[in-house]
């Protein structure tokens, strides 16, 4: 599928997304209707967007987000979907690992790093640090007074 | 620990009155480095195995919001320390397409050939420890007898052995040395008459084929949803070989088949390893008589500033899909970076594939995925 | 004939005849029990090291290396070296370990394998008791050593010990079946459970020529079990290293470690002795029927030459198993024993047997 295929056939799914052409294209979603879209990529068959190659967590300083990028193993396109939350102190978002069962470590890992809680994940723990570290050392306002020199 | 400190198993797990709770690691010798399983045990065979990684998280995601592009490099190594090179050329490529930058034709066919030839050396030792696990000792001695061809091939070049910092956002540190070439054909050509030893003392034995056959199956469709890559994956028949898919560097130069096998098991992943290296062969064969001239590194200002927005670039490590996620706010350092690392996605398969084995086969199937726990922890 | 120049029962009646004039029956069995008991030490203590230097060698052979060769000449001194080493290291104590059992263990691993010594013929004449039922002596003796094992692993308090004391069991009393029928094969063919008898017969050709098929195929079994029953690779799932990290002597250091590793090396020079007595003769010369002028030549090497020849061949090709074949799966190691082995090996015995019957062997 073209991108501007692709632009139709999500805006059909979810009409308030907002989509971007980067480099790959990007679709940003609110977290109300992020469940609506994410079933949809991967179970549609012209879409079949059935291999999740990365999970990023981002701090965007006023919200915390997580992009996922998403491909084609039988057409070969990939997009990039985006949601954001703007609540710091407990923000909680839908998890995916039950479409695509790689999110689920990759949402642990974003969940120690970033804080972000994954709503009906099944197994929500840290995964690199100790269970009782302060903080998520990922974000731009965390601060190790010994093992970071701020210049 | 106190004495009175017990180790309580997580809750998610039922335990049952029989159940044996073992930890495999972070100190054991078939984990190759720190990294810890959980294993619920029924008897000898495996109930449940919970990874436990993160003993050398060093925080390189972190760090990198600290440095600059060059730099950054150099902390990729670190990473995946068996296909250091290849890791490094996902920065700069990542680095070079959001500038824009042509790099010269040169640094395009060396960057390939010394990609494979770390590809080689990494399957060798994977080949080396992974004989170990299953017991035969003398596969080590073999493989790395063999790898030390190439890390002298590299010491030559890049002046590095095991991790290598040869390149750079634009090109390359330094020219090849002028013995390059003759070497790696010599290799080649000794290399040819040495991997059939290889199958010789291994993939014919009767004992290896029985212990790997059937072993640690996992299916296409889960193979792409738990994101399994690289020879794990192509075990599987999932045709996830990014030089095919996105071509980088020098691979839409050459000619080469993809080693997929569809059984999914143990020894379907042990072929596609020794398939891949005399494919790599294959590929430098290709190349290293046609090496343009020209520069080794296109021209680059002394301060990288990549423009604002994300950027992401896809390579194939020996051990799967290794990703570079930038977002860039137009400074000299990365607002964020995040490096997808094949053996965590590997890995989150373990217990899928594991289930119902006995120990002895899980120590076979985590060394059938070739996890570097550095790579896993980051 | 010249073969009695190496006769060694003249030389161990005259010793007791010696002492027997010089002190009452009580005395000369006592010294005589503790002139054995070193000169065994001794034995015990040299052919240990020698193995495991041996071992490193054909180690180094099988992997494209050297092999130790600092220490002393060929580097025959790294294991004494290690020796003192492991002496001097610190006794681990492990809490909540089982004390006794845990000291006691290490010992009866390595007095099961002192026993089993006692009955083997060295050369004629040179053994330190000729039971006329020898071969199940040395059978029995050997299988002691599994309970030494299990205690190790059940005393360490550690639960990879305990998985490798519980797979060295499960192994040991399988194989131990192949093994005592194996032989059982020998039994039938010679008529007699005494070594030094067994050793005699083989006068004019060994029981593995003259046993035809069903001697090859005991030989070949008994190599496979034995390999099993010593727990050494590919059947060294007991320890392996691998998975287990190092099995029922997780626990174990310095001296006591020190036991365990010498006893296996014993375990696999018995094994090999057992294997060259039955099977090829012990110190007997290699005959050929009526080969006259071939035999005398061959009377002329010393008969302990011959022992020690056939049980270094056996040794290395235990090792050459060890080095060369990945480990089995404890599974896999205990089908090989019962559906493959143990059927093969009966009916082997019913072959031989009707092979006897019938006077078809040579």
């Amino acid at each position: 599928m073209t991108n501007e295929e692709l632009r139709k056939k999500i805006s059909e799914i979810v009409p308030q997304a907002v989509i971007e052409e980067q480099q790959y294209l990007t679709v940003s979603v609110e977290p109300k209707y992020f469940m609506t879209l994410m079933p949809k990529l991967k179970s549609d068959s012209d879409l079949a967007l059935d291999y999740m190659f990365n999970v990023s967590g981002v701090d965007y300083g006023d919200a915390l987000g997580v992009s996922y990028f998403l491909t084609s193993t039988k057409y070969g396109h990939t997009i990039l979907v985006k949601q954001k939350t703007s609540d710091r102190t407990k923000p909680e978002l839908e998890t995916v690992c039950h479409i695509w069962k790689t999110a689920e470590f990759h949402e642990r890992e974003i969940f120690d790093l970033y804080g972000i809680t994954f709503k009906n994940h099944p197994d929500m723990r840290r995964i690199f640090l100790e269970d009782d570290w302060n903080g998520h050392p990922l974000r731009k306002d965390y601060v190790d007074e010994v093992n970071m020199i701020l210049r | 620990m106190s004495e009175n400190q017990i180790v309580t198993p997580p809750k998610d797990i039922d335990l049952d009155y029989q159940d044996y709770v073992i930890n495999m690691g972070p100190q054991h010798p078939s984990t190759h480095g720190v990294m810890r399983f959980l294993l619920t045990l029924k008897g000898e065979t495996v109930d449940n195995v919970q990874p436990h990684c993160g003993y050398i998280h060093r925080g390189i995601e972190k760090m990198t919001e600290r440095l600059t592009y060059p730099q950054i490099v150099h902390l990729t190594d670190r990473l995946d320390y068996l296909s250091a090179h290849i890791n490094n050329e996902a920065v700069c490529l990542c680095v070079e397409n959001a500038l824009q930058i042509e790099v010269p034709e040169r640094v395009k066919y060396i960057r390939t050939i010394i990609d494979e030839l770390n590809r080689i050396a990494s399957h060798q030792l994977w080949w080396a420890a992974f004989g170990m696990d299953m017991g035969a000792l003398t596969t080590f001695f073999y493989g790395l007898r063999d790898r030390e061809y190439i890390l002298d091939i590299f010491e030559e070049t890049t002046g590095g052995r095991l991790i290598q910092s040869y390149n750079t956002p634009g090109g390359l540190m330094n020219d090849l040395h002028k013995d390059f070439q003759t070497k790696v054909k010599k290799f080649i050509k000794d290399f040819r008459k040495v991997l059939p030893e290889y199958d010789r003392l291994l993939t014919g034995n009767v004992i290896f084929t029985e212990r790997s056959k059937g072993i640690g199956y996992i299916s296409k469709e889960d193979a792409i949803s738990y994101g399994v890559t690289g020879p794990s994956g192509r075990g599987s028949g999932f045709a996830c070989d990014v030089r095919k898919i996105a071509p980088y560097s020098a691979y839409d130069k050459v000619q080469f088949k993809e080693a997929l096998y569809t059984e999914g098991d143990t020894f379907a992943r042990y072929k596609v390893r020794m398939d891949e290296m005399w494919e790599s062969m294959n590929i430098i064969e290709q190349l290293i008589d046609n090496i343009p001239q020209g520069d080794y590194a296109a021209k680059m200002k002394a301060v990288i500033k990549l423009p604002v927005g994300e950027y992401y670039q896809r390579v194939e490590a020996a051990r799967g899909e290794f990703g570079v996620h930038i977002i860039s706010d137009g400074n000299k350092n990365p607002y964020r970076l995040k490096l997808r690392s094949p053996n965590f996605s590997n890995l989150s398969a373990i217990n899928a594939m594991a289930k119902g084995h006995k120990i002895a086969d899980l120590v076979a199937i985590s060394g059938s995925l070739d996890l570097v726990i550095p790579d896993l922890d980051r | 004939m010249p073969f009695d120049i190496y006769d060694f029962s003249s030389f161990t009646g005259w010793i007791d005849a010696s002492l027997r004039a010089a002190m009452s029956p009580f005395w000369t069995i006592f010294t005589e029990f503790v002139l054995l008991g070193v000169a065994f030490l001794a034995f015990y203590a040299v052919v240990g090291l020698l193995l495991v230097y041996a071992e490193r060698r054909v180690c180094a052979f099988m992997q494209c290396r050297v092999g130790p060769n600092r220490v002393g000449p060929w580097g025959l001194f790294q294991t004494v070296a290690d020796l003192i080493k492991l002496l001097f290291k610190e006794l681990i104590h492990i809490k909540k370990a089982d004390k006794i059992l845990f000291n006691l263990a290490p010992f009866i691993v390595i007095i099961a394998s002192f026993f089993a010594l006692a009955a083997i013929p060295f050369a004629k004449g040179l053994h330190a008791v000729d039971l006329n039922i020898g071969l199940f002596y040395v059978m029995a003796v050997s299988s002691v050593g599994v309970v030494g094992i299990l205690l190790a692993g059940w005393s360490s308090n550690s639960k990879y010990s305990l998985i490798g004391a519980m797979r060295s069991g499960a192994q040991i009393i399988s194989y131990e079946l192949s093994v005592g029928l194996s032989l059982l094969v020998i039994v039938v063919l010679a008529g007699t459970l005494q070594l030094s008898e067994i050793v005699e017969l083989q006068r004019d050709g060994w029981f593995l020529f003259k046993g035809h098929l069903p001697a090859v195929i005991a030989f070949i079994i008994f190599l496979i079990a034995s390999t099993a029953e010593i727990n050494r690779g590919p059947f060294d799932l007991a320890e392996a290293e691998s998975e287990l990290t190092a099995g029922f002597h997780t626990e174990y250091s310095g001296i006591k470690f020190a036991f365990f590793f010498l006893a296996e090396y014993m375990n696999m020079f018995i094994v090999a002795s057992i294997a060259a007595t039955v099977f090829l003769g012990g110190w007997m010369p290699l005959h050929i029927g009526s080969w006259d002028g071939f035999n005398h030549i061959m009377d002329y090497i010393p008969p302990f030459v011959w022992y020690a020849g056939k049980t270094a061949v056996i040794i290395y090709i235990i090792m050459l198993f060890k080095w060369t074949f990945p480990r089995l799966r404890i599974d896999q190691l205990l089908t090989l024993e019962w559906k493959y082995l143990l059927p093969i090996n009966l009916f082997n015995i019913l072959l031989m047997a009707f092979l006897v019957l019938m006077g078809w062997h040579f």
